[in-house]
């Protein structure tokens, strides 16, 4: 039987929940806990990919290079993946990365856009490294869409390919037919990658593994955009349970979620009803904390910010447009005649 | 030399039959000024820019470069290739004598935004349009530097998918490369940096850029938004769709400078549908610029030559 594998992204994924502040020490310490665990790869880069750091998204406390050099320097076994977002991050950062120790380069794309990827995907092969491509916001296209552009990313190298849920919005038979559809049109490997925003991360990659998935993500406690991602401790307990832990220690990643970073963690990551609005109306989950803080700006409930990008079709990276709904919606609110009281 | 300057006007040649080689076409047939359209070249025989071209009485080819130098009354060249191609032309284009207006992120000569720097760099022969996210941002980067000093200036571009050719995608690097080199160097901004996201809504999306300056210290805002102001109306002389959504916007955010304000300005183009729809501003502003600089050199060219006469 062939082996499923985990990626741990707390250290990518959990860096927008963090709003991009990791600390050196904070890396090194999850970085060691996961490693020893038994989790063959761990995810390390600014929430948005290499080169992330912008107003945009969000300044990082520290260099991510510098963060992915301490995650590399005390793990013992686990490989170590950065991502990237062509349009924000460059071949120049890859380089970069690759000099730091990064062995896993995931390469991520709005799931219509594969084409933009070529360059990427070429320098990774090049420089000897194993190539992962995301085709996010995956629940705004058929599974047939997802298959012809997966079939780009494996044309350009890529080893894998993922389904990527970054909206949370999959239900389990969404995610079950996108990841079959892959697996029926590539003959290299498929992943899965989800958010809780519907509270179906866990069973949104059960479905994925029924369909014959290779690959899953997982971050600690959840710590990740919106409500989170699949928590790596309840995948690792779900796996054990159904016979197929693939060599994770579950006790030991309890003990990484619970003492390292649920005490670091500014808030418990969860489908409240910003989150779960995000997974309802379909948009990117690290819109959550940006639509909060301009709802409060400008007086406005989030979930209508929200609902709003939805309506307009926001893609991944897409945060600027927070402002531009916030500031139309605050707009429209004024142009509404004051009631005579 | 019925097409010589004779009749007042300079040959030129549309290197390059993509989206931008042909927008850029049905500019130059629409308001010509100087100019006299001589050649558009391509590789592709199936391309539909060199069909168009054909259609409209315009000697087109798909001999591509070897096409444009075999005329030697060609005097400007607009290459709409790749950067990777403008590499091997721009040489070429030199020793051939002719001036190469480059469309491509290749950046072999200076930048040129028109309301920034037209007309600065008429005594050379390669000059560079950038990007369109670049044609788009500058202006509104350089509005604030030229009242303020800028520490940092960032540009969001939101392209329409459907308007985001071959070119652009296999060369996504150069666009945030030359496109944040151009906010350094033409913008004002100590350190510049680009996004580029491509968004496959259908209906499609306009263009959308979002600009974000980090001034040095405090700036008098009634100032910065009165050079805006005014930079938008320049840029909407030859882009009439180069709209700011809102005046400028400040906001406080945490920087690599510390807390900080940063002034945000939402811009909207909207392309004048010469040959894609409207959505495709992206495409518009780079060819209109295009037009305006070969304007300019057009003019030089006609005005030296009576000179010398």
């Amino acid at each position: 039987m062939k082996t499923l594998r985990l990626t741990d992204t707390t250290l990518r994924d959990g860096s927008h929940a963090m709003r991009h502040q990791f600390t050196r020490q904070q890396v090194r310490s999850i970085a060691q806990a996961l490693d020893r665990a038994g989790v063959p790869v761990i995810e390390v880069t600014h929430g948005d990919g290499l080169g992330g750091a912008s107003l945009q998204y969000g300044f990082s406390h520290t260099p991510e290079l510098e963060l992915i050099a301490e995650a590399r320097s005390v793990c013992e076994r686990a490989r170590i993946a950065a991502l990237l977002l062509p349009g924000i991050g460059t071949r120049k950062e890859l380089k970069a990365a690759a000099e730091r120790g990064v062995q896993v380069i995931r390469i991520a794309t709005q799931c219509t856009e594969a084409d933009i990827s070529e360059q990427h995907f070429g320098l990774t092969k090049e420089l000897g490294l194993e190539a992962v491509g995301f085709l996010m916001m995956a629940h705004m296209r058929p599974p047939e869409v997802l298959a012809e552009q997966a079939r780009l990313m494996e044309s350009y190298g890529a080893d894998c390919v993922y389904i990527v849920d970054s909206a949370g919005a999959l239900l389990p038979d969404g995610a079950y037919a996108r990841v079959k559809a892959l697996k029926e049109a590539l003959t290299i490997q498929v992943g899965f990658h989800a958010h809780n925003n519907l509270g179906l991360a866990i069973g949104n990659t059960l479905a994925a593994l029924e369909a014959g998935v290779d690959q899953i993500d997982g971050s600690l406690r959840g710590l990740g955009a919106g409500a989170g991602n699949a928590a790596t401790e309840v995948i690792a307990a779900v796996l054990d349970k159904m016979g197929q832990n693939p060599g994770l220690n579950v006790f030991a990643l309890m003990d990484a979620a619970e003492y390292i970073v649920a005490p670091i963690a500014p808030y418990q990551p969860l489908p409240d009803r910003d989150a779960l609005t995000i997974g309802y109306a379909g948009v990117y989950s690290t819109f959550l904390l940006h639509a909060r803080r301009a709802g409060e700006l400008y007086h406005l409930d989030p979930r209508s910010i929200l609902v709003e990008l939805g309506r307009r079709q926001a893609v991944a990276g897409q945060e600027d447009w927070i402002l531009d709904v916030a500031l139309d919606l605050a707009r429209r609110s004024q142009d509404k005649p004051v009631p005579q009281t | 030399m019925q097409h010589s300057a004779a009749n007042g006007r300079i040959k030129v040649a549309i290197l390059g039959s993509g989206n931008i080689g042909t927008d850029l076409m049905y500019k130059l047939l629409k308001e010509p000024g100087s100019m006299e359209l001589a050649l558009v070249a391509g590789i592709d025989p199936q391309s539909e820019g060199l069909e168009r071209a054909r259609s409209l009485g315009i000697p087109a080819s798909t001999e591509s470069i070897h096409a444009v130098l075999a005329d030697p009354e060609i005097r400007i060249v607009f290459d709409a290739t790749s950067a990777k191609a403008h590499m091997r032309h721009a040489r070429l284009l030199r020793e051939a004598g002719k001036i190469a207006i480059d469309l491509t992120p290749a950046a072999r000569g200076p930048y040129v935004v028109p309301p920034v720097n037209l007309g600065a760099h008429l005594d050379q022969v390669n000059v560079n349009l950038i990007t369109c996210g670049g044609q788009a941002t500058i202006p509104l980067v350089y509005a604030v530097s030229r009242v303020t000093p800028v520490r940092y200036a960032e540009m969001v571009s939101t392209v329409a998918s459907a308007s985001a050719g071959p070119g652009t995608r296999q060369n996504i690097d150069e666009f945030t490369y030359t496109t944040a080199r151009g906010l350094e160097a033409l913008g004002g901004a100590r350190e510049g940096k680009a996004i580029i996201i491509l968004n496959p809504a259908s209906p499609p999306i306009m263009m959308r850029n979002t600009v974000y300056v980090v001034p040095e210290g405090d700036f008098d805002f009634q100032q910065v938004a009165a050079s805006v102001e005014q930079m938008v109306s320049d840029v909407q002389r030859y882009v009439p769709g180069y709209l700011l959504k809102n005046p400028p916007v400040v906001e406080m955010r945490e920087t690599p400078w510390g807390r900080s304000a940063v002034i945000v300005m939402l811009l909207e183009v909207r392309g004048a549908g010469d040959y894609l729809p409207t959505y495709a501003g992206n495409l518009d502003i780079m060819t209109a610029a295009a037009r305006r600089v070969g304007e300019l050199f057009a003019a030089h060219l006609l005005s030296s030559k009576e000179a010398v006469a």
